[in-house]
């Protein structure tokens, strides 16, 4: 049956009807799940979350068409794994920001260009995203970043250099600063 | 209107019981394809679909159409004989109930005709038209293929 549902995913890639292609990926915080779709990675589901709401939300907001198709995300995977090994600074995946609009996307966007071992306060990445003012949006933003670790949220702080939040709690947060070397 | 579920879910679900049904309707060796066809056809199908209500009986129906579409291909070419290409090769399903393993052991006619009215629904006319032979061929396929499942389950 493993084999039969494996060609099937193949299959229905080559057909154009995998809209949405997911894989489960470890990690030193358990297990993440990352989905694409032909135009780039949409999502990435941090441990904290339920994996199958997430699959729930691909379906009404992208597309139903979501299998389990691991081969298409192998490139993810790749660069996961050396990124959780120190081995990796910069994610070179291509994007799907359909699940980010408005300010909320302008902000994540701004949140992508902040360097390895760098870190911003919510107000400065209000700022270039465009508006200095609007530091609580720039914080739901982060908290509704739909790329974790790839858009890397974990480098964003409060003013006073004191954590903030993470989706992925706060200990996740931390470990991620401290194997980029910004937290000692 | 219920969301239609990551087409994922169906696979976890209903797989297993869909290569159940298409295995005793078709054989074992021709049921991969038919598997293939029908999930692909769902697949394609699944956006637009209007009721996420009963998707095991949607299933069902396309894994029957296809098993039909398999036999009427097959219909003019004559029946084999050697069951050499019949033997199990894989495990089954896990969500298989087991009948469907004895009715993929019988002769291909009356394995056929079983499948075809019980999985598919189908009246005696169709199941001769789908065989190519004659009702009354059709309905002794049954009849014998019934009374030889009766036996094993005795």
């Amino acid at each position: 049956m493993k084999a039969s549902l494996q060609r099937l995913a193949e299959r229905a890639d080559a057909e154009g009807l995998l809209d949405v292609a997911y894989a489960n990926v470890d990690s030193p915080f358990g297990p993440l799940l990352v989905a694409a779709t032909p135009r780039g990675l949409v999502r990435v589901n941090l441990p904290a979350y339920d994996p199958e709401r997430t699959l729930e939300e691909l379906a009404t907001r992208v597309s139903p068409r979501v299998l389990e198709a691991p081969a298409r995300l192998d490139d993810a995977r790749r660069e996961l794994d050396l990124y959780f090994a120190g081995k990796l600074t910069e994610f070179d995946l291509p994007l799907d920001w359909q699940l980010s609009d408005g300010f909320r996307k302008k902000v994540q966007r701004a949140i992508a260009r902040i360097p390895y071992g760098q870190t911003r306060s919510y107000a400065e990445v209000a700022r270039s995203a465009g508006n200095e003012r609007a530091v609580r949006a720039a914080g739901t933003a982060c908290g509704s970043n739909p790329l974790p670790i790839v858009v890397p949220c974990h480098r964003v702080l409060r003013s006073g250099g004191s954590l903030g939040g993470y989706g992925g709690g706060l200990p996740m947060k931390e470990a991620l600063l401290r194997l980029e070397g910004s937290l000692h | 209107m219920t969301a239609l579920p990551p087409f994922q879910l169906l696979l976890d679900e209903h797989a297993a019981e869909v290569m159940g049904v298409l295995r005793g309707a078709v054989g074992r060796t021709d049921a991969e394809d038919c598997f293939q066809e029908t999930f692909l056809a769902a697949l394609r199908a699944y956006p637009q679909l209007d009721d996420a209500a009963n998707l095991r009986g949607w299933l069902l129906t396309i894994a029957h159409h296809k098993a039909i579409d398999h036999h009427r291909a097959n219909g003019k070419r004559p029946v084999p004989v050697a069951e050499t290409a019949e033997v199990a090769v894989e495990d089954p399903g896990p969500a298989d109930d087991g009948i469907w393993e004895l009715v993929g052991a019988l002769p291909p006619k009356q394995r056929a005709a079983v499948a075809l009215r019980y999985a598919c629904d189908l009246p005696h006319a169709e199941i001769a038209a789908a065989l190519g032979c004659s009702p009354e061929a059709a309905r002794r396929s049954l009849h014998e293929g019934m009374k030889r499942l009766r036996e094993e389950l005795a």
